[in-house]
Formats: C-alpha cells, structure tokens, sequence
C-alpha cells in the first residue's frame, strides 16, 4: 500500500514542480496546471507499470484510498469557504459570480448539442 | 470536559474527519429519507459543507468559514489545498489517458472559449455597475474567471485592494454556484461522458467548483473534468493581466 501512496506522491511532486517551472517560464508568479501535470504522470506511470507488471492491487489500493477521500475533503473545503462574504459581498459580486456561470451551462448545452461530444 | 477540549485542540485533523463523517451519515439519511435517493448524498453532503461555512462565518467572525471556530480548525487543514489537490490527483488512477488524450484538443478549445466568455461578461457586468476604467474592469472580469485568476491579476497591473477583493468574492460566489448547478443541471446539459466533462472542465474554469460539482453528479467524471480545469487559473493568469488588459485598455 505504501508503494501506492509514494507513487501517487512522487507524480504529485513531480507535477506540481512542472507546474511551477512552466509558471515561471511564461513570467507568472503561480502554479500553472501542476494538477494537471501530476494527474497525467500517475496515469502513464501507471501505464507503464501495467506493462512491466508491477502494478498490483495493493499498489492500486494505497492510491485509491486518497481518490476515495476526495468528496470528503470537498466537504471540508465547503465548510471552510467564506460562504458568508459571498453571500454578503455586494449586488455585482452576486451578478457576476452568478450570470456568467448561467449563460456558459448554455453555451456547454449547445456546444454538446452541436458537437455530439462522446 | 477541559481535558476533551484539550484531545480536540490537539487532534484538529482527526475531528474533522470525525465531523465530515457525520455530515455524511446525515446527508445519506436525508438522500434516502427525503429525496428517495434523486440527489446523491455526496451533494447534500457538500451542500450542508457550505451551509456550515456560511454559519461558521457568522459565529466565527473570520474568512474561512467554520474552520474559523476553534473545535472545527481542523476543517481548513483537511479542505486545505495540500489535501485537496493530492486527492483530485489520486482520481486520476481511475481515468484513461488514452480518452484523455482523445478529447485533448475539445478540452484546449474550451479553455479558451471559457475565460473569453467569463472574463468578457464580467466586464460587461462591471460596466453596467459603474467602472470605467481599464484597471478596475480587467480586475472584475478576472475574478469573474476564478478567486485566483482576480487578485493575481489585480495586483499585476496595480488595482486598489477593495476591486481586489470584490474580484475575489466574485471567485467565491462563482465557485459556490458552479458546485451547487453542476449536479441540478447535468442531466439536461448532457453532462455524462468522459470528452463532455473535459470539455466542461475548460469551460466552467474553477477546479473545486467543478471538481465538486462533478463529485456531485457521477464521482466517475471528477478526473476528466479535473484535468482540463486545472489548467484554467494558470492560463487566466497570463492572459486577463496581458492580453485582455491591453485590448481592454485600447477600447476605453
């Protein structure tokens, strides 16, 4: 299990580090797709695991624990957003949190409509 | 009692995973009991998360909700960024890069439909509401794009700090929306496979807004969607101080 939980962190760290290059490369102070990188990492390492056949369900198991304990840290992070200054914030805060939001579930309707993404 | 208070000072982390699992146990209750099972108990679960930070900020007078009060500190660390990110991450195990790979360009595409469209309404409403001015308008319509893209770019081309966090609760409110319309709307959208929840990833932008509101809808969609918006905040990032900035400046 442990094997799975170093994988996950090494893709993690290895991600993260990219993302920060790339931020610094394209002349921004922030983590540009770290999340991104370290997601696509775990999946060809997975891959490439498979493929040597070092990929067990143990292996699998230590990872998929963390991925199983996303919604409930999503919880958590609900709890802890500032909700109330949300809700507060002012008549435009509200408008353009909300409209915009609005009019892309339209746009996403129509482009899959169009597109027939599968 | 003085000495229980001491085991949840010292222990914030497993409180939290105490209370997030009671918030669970409520939400399947009130999934099965109320909505016959129609809305997933993770989004109950999530909804109540918010309504907690919304009464936790009352009582606890601070910015992060109901991590704010002392017994529940543990909350910001388990929904910090450090857990959340590892965690989305750790969703990619389940996710084929082969599909990934596939609806890649759909999801590059998106990206940049999303922040035109985000940012472009944003300083729409901003006009309507009064600002003129370039600085101001690109601030707003950043924070319209996420909580992250508005102060950074705020404070790249010298915004005052009240545009500043009026772009960040912007962020906030959108986020909030996107996670509660995600799971009432997907059906009737034709959010349900793999290349439409990349695709919606780079449209909608905010990485926990939609990857909640994924885990809301079909936990089986998270990575997908998660992969694309990520990359959201860093393109906004460069693009709304830069590009949008200098056209924007040029109209007015």
């Amino acid at each position: 299990m442990i094997y799975g939980i170093a994988l996950l962190a090494f893709s993690f760290l290895l991600g993260q580090w990219m993302g920060i290059i790339l931020g610094h490369w394209i002349g921004i102070d922030s983590n540009v797709g770290g999340v991104g990188f370290a997601m696509l990492i775990l999946m060809l390492t997975k891959e490439a695991f498979q493929r040597r056949g070092w990929f067990n369900a143990e292996l699998e198991y230590g990872v998929d624990f963390w991925g199983k304990l996303y919604i409930p840290v999503v919880v958590a992070m609900a709890a802890s957003l500032n909700v109330k200054a949300a809700v507060t914030s002012g008549s435009l805060a509200i408008a353009a949190g909300i409209i915009p939001v609005i009019v892309v579930f339209i746009i996403f309707r129509y482009l899959n409509k169009t597109l027939k993404i599968s | 009692m003085t000495e229980l208070i001491q085991v949840i000072d010292s222990y914030g982390l497993i409180v939290a995973f105490l209370v997030v699992g009671i918030v669970f146990l409520f939400s399947s209750i009130i999934s099965k009991k109320v909505f016959r099972s129609k809305i997933p108990a993770s989004a109950i679960a999530i909804f109540i998360g918010l309504v907690l930070g919304y009464f936790g900020g009352i009582f606890g007078g601070g910015t992060n909700g109901l991590a704010d009060i002392r017994i529940f500190k543990g909350l910001g660390f388990m929904g910090g960024g450090m857990f959340r990110d590892f965690t989305i991450v750790a969703t990619a195990i389940g996710a084929s890069f082969l599909l990934i790979k596939k609806s890649g360009m759909l999801g590059m595409i998106s990206l940049f439909l999303g922040l035109v469209v985000f940012f472009t309404i944003g300083v729409a409403l901003g006009w309507i509401w009064g600002f003129r001015d370039a600085v101001s308008l690109t601030t707003i319509g950043a924070g319209a794009c996420t909580y992250i893209v508005g102060p950074i770019t705020g404070a790249a081309i010298g915004a005052s700090s009240d545009i500043i966090a009026l772009s960040i609760g912007i962020g906030v409110v959108k986020t909030i929306t996107v996670i509660i319309l995600t799971p009432i709307l997907a059906k009737r959208i034709g959010l349900n496979s793999e290349g439409a929840a990349m695709s919606y990833g780079g449209l909608m932008g905010t990485t926990s807004g939609v990857a909640a509101g994924l885990a809301a809808t079909d936990p089986k969609l998270v990575p997908y969607g998660a992969v694309t918006a990520t990359f959201y905040s860093g393109l906004g990032c460069l693009i709304c101080p830069s590009v949008f900035y200098l056209i924007l400046e040029y109209f007015l």
